[in-house]
């Protein structure tokens, strides 16, 4: 047992030297490796310690009765906390982040937050309904450049324009579907990665309408009215949410209504059908699933959540490029939600800050900070491949084998 | 034969194609209400065929289906479904990640009478007590056994009148088998028809009234099950005597 530990630590530290040295060590010009050593050299010592707090508690099963995770025991004193307090809590905590930060953080919060709730829209089609799609940021692009054009070239406002982007995400979803309704797995993946690729690119060069990879601008901002009584008669004003906060409790204000949207589809009977189909195609149907139907509904709202998002974005920034929706896009998107957990809404909201927030923190790190989002991703899935906050259902499957009745039986929407 | 009550399932010079294998080459077959029907062959018959050509998974090219004398050939599968006639895939094709009790409500997915439902549950769960001790274990985790008296159990949830088996017996014990075929008799009793498909053809004929054998997309005989199973023909290639 003390030589499989002794060679655990080995790894380990091996491990550690190859991540740490090269991340820590090269500095934009030159080489300096005492200071990544230094840091490594905490880390082993860190492992060593433990290696000697086992070997002196001594035996395999003192280890493994003082193996139950930190984690699990956080988990279950946060599971005592009522779910009430836990919402209010993070609900407060977002609500003052704005006062709290400065402009750079706010900012960083509103990317963090456009992608939960890219991630949000995406987990109905790839966590509830099991398609997987590699081009999902097309959508996003189609609500960003729906609010551009129609707010440059008519003058319409982002709230009015909002609708008709949803609308035509929805389509576009549509389309996008209905030729992959026969398709499943690495096919389906290939095709929606090609429908992704085809709207950049036509965004791209379609010159006269997008004004090519020059991108748009001068989009005005979301807008407030508030009514006025001056000059003694009645008037709405127009108030131009520009400043970051304003923007970010507006993009705060559409994740908490994605999330309560999710939240309703994941209960509801579409959400039943959709986990259905992904689970067994065939016996969905045979069951009196369409399965036609639920799959471009999936695919035309999950659609409708990118667009909105989109359109934020564009509003956001008042300028828009096709080099904003690249594949990379899609693929940080899928990862916040496998990462979060498949289908389980918590997850994603701290996959959208962890993968969002992590590549800023780590900007000191310069080039090697991708390096480190690789790393902690690859370590992740090892360690969790269930996801951060997995979903029951998927905890269920992976760990607990321990059956519990199910007392809501009665009174839940079919 | 003699065919005394009506038929609840006809099929007539039915034909499916996989791509351009021609896999059902004009089948003819009538199922009398409230009868237990089956369809005995060997491996690559066309057996499964014919229950996902009926239920509308795999359509048929050409020939007529018809379920209480309505043509429902060209019908998709949940358009089958929510007729009454309800299908038990091959290898317990039961929802992995769904508890016992959801795959169960995914059964009366089509069904909007929650008290009905609620009784039929209790039916099922009469039918198999195991699904009840297991109502909150996902599918994936329930053995073999359990898993194909899950899939039967969530056919029966839409309360069907027409199920379709497909190899209840694949891959258990005997000692279960005949459990389930069991059960199937007590299903039967309920008024529900049931046409199954098999290779264990001995425990299919002894249940059954009626008889279909079936080679390379033909139905090569028909008879009343008995007469099946003292048949010369039938002894040789599928009882194993």
């Amino acid at each position: 047992m003390v030589r499989q530990e002794l060679q655990k630590l080995a790894v380990y530290a091996f491990f550690l030297a190859i991540l740490l040295i090269p991340m820590l060590g090269f500095r934009s010009a030159s080489f300096e490796p005492d200071r990544a050593l230094k840091i490594w050299g905490v880390f082993v010592g860190i492992l060593i310690l433990n290696f000697i707090v086992k070997a002196v508690r001594g035996g395999r099963a003192a280890v493994e009765a003082h193996k139950e995770p930190w984690t699990e025991r956080t988990r279950e004193r946060i599971s005592r906390i009522p779910r009430l307090y836990t919402i209010g809590g993070l609900a407060l905590l977002a609500a003052v982040y704005p006062l709290m930060a400065n402009n750079y953080m706010i900012d960083v919060g509103i990317t963090c937050l456009i992608y939960v709730s890219l991630g949000l829209g995406l987990n109905i089609v790839v966590g509830l309904c099991g398609l997987l799609d590699l081009g999902y940021i097309a959508f996003y692009a189609v609500g960003a450049y729906t609010y551009s054009l129609l707010n440059l070239t008519f003058g319409v406002s982002f709230w009015a324009a909002l609708p008709m982007g949803v609308v035509l995400g929805m389509v576009c979803g549509c389309i996008i579907g209905y030729p992959t309704l026969k398709m499943r797995g690495d096919y389906l993946a290939i095709v929606t990665l090609g429908f992704g690729e085809i709207v950049r690119l036509v965004l791209n060069n379609w010159d006269s309408l997008t004004a090519g990879p020059n991108g748009l601008f001068g989009m005005k901002r979301p807008t407030l009215y508030y009514p006025s009584f001056a000059d003694g008669g009645f008037s709405w004003v127009a108030y131009y949410l520009k400043s970051l906060p304003a923007l970010y409790y507006l993009i705060l204000i559409i994740v908490v209504l994605t999330i309560v949207g999710v939240r309703r589809l994941d209960n509801s009977r579409i959400g039943r059908a959709w986990i259905a189909i992904r689970e067994d195609e065939t016996a969905a149907e045979l069951s009196g699933v369409p399965t036609t139907w639920n799959k471009l509904l999936a695919y035309a709202l999950g659609a409708a959540f990118a667009s909105v998002a989109g359109a934020f974005f564009a509003a956001k920034l008042s300028y828009t490029n096709p080099n904003f929706f690249l594949f990379m896009e899609s693929c940080i998107v899928l990862c916040i939600v496998v990462l979060g957990g498949v289908g389980s809404i918590p997850g994603i909201v701290v996959a959208g800050f962890v993968l969002i927030a992590v590549p800023e923190i780590f900007r000191g790190l310069e080039n090697y900070r991708m390096l480190a989002f690789g790393a902690i991703m690859t370590i992740m899935m090892v360690v969790k491949p269930e996801g951060l906050i997995p979903a029951s259902r998927r905890k269920r499957e992976l760990h607990a084998t321990d059956p519990h009745p199910h007392e809501e039986s009665d009174g839940r929407d079919r | 034969m003699a065919v005394t009550a009506k038929s609840i399932l006809e099929l007539t010079d039915v034909h499916t194609y996989y791509d351009n294998i021609h896999a059902l080459k004009g089948i003819s077959l009538s199922i009398p209400e409230g009868d237990i029907a089956c369809l005995i062959g060997a491996n690559g018959a066309g057996k499964s065929t014919t229950l996902l050509t009926i239920s509308g998974v795999q359509p048929a090219e050409k020939g007529e289906i018809r379920f209480r004398g309505e043509p429902i050939q060209h019908l998709r599968p949940e358009q089958v479904a929510g007729k009454g006639v309800a299908q038990t895939p091959e290898g317990r094709q039961i929802f992995p990640r769904m508890t016992t009790f959801e795959n169960l409500e995914m059964g009366a997915f089509l069904r909007k009478d929650k008290a009905a439902v609620a009784e039929d549950l209790e039916w099922v769960f009469s039918l198999f007590p195991v699904l009840k001790e297991r109502a909150g274990q996902l599918g994936g985790t329930l053995s073999g056994g359990e898993q194909q008296m899950l899939a039967i159990g969530r056919s029966l949830m839409s309360r069907p009148a027409l199920l379709l088996l497909d190899e209840p017996s694949l891959g258990l014990a005997p000692k279960l088998v005949e459990r389930i075929f069991k059960t199937l008799l007590e299903i039967n009793q309920k008024g529900t028809t049931i046409f199954l498909v098999e290779q264990n053809a001995h425990m299919a004929l002894n249940i059954s009234r009626t008889g279909y054998v079936m080679e390379t997309g033909r139905i090569v005989l028909t008879d009343r099950a008995s007469a099946l199973l003292e048949n010369e023909q039938v002894k040789k290639a599928y009882l194993g005597e």
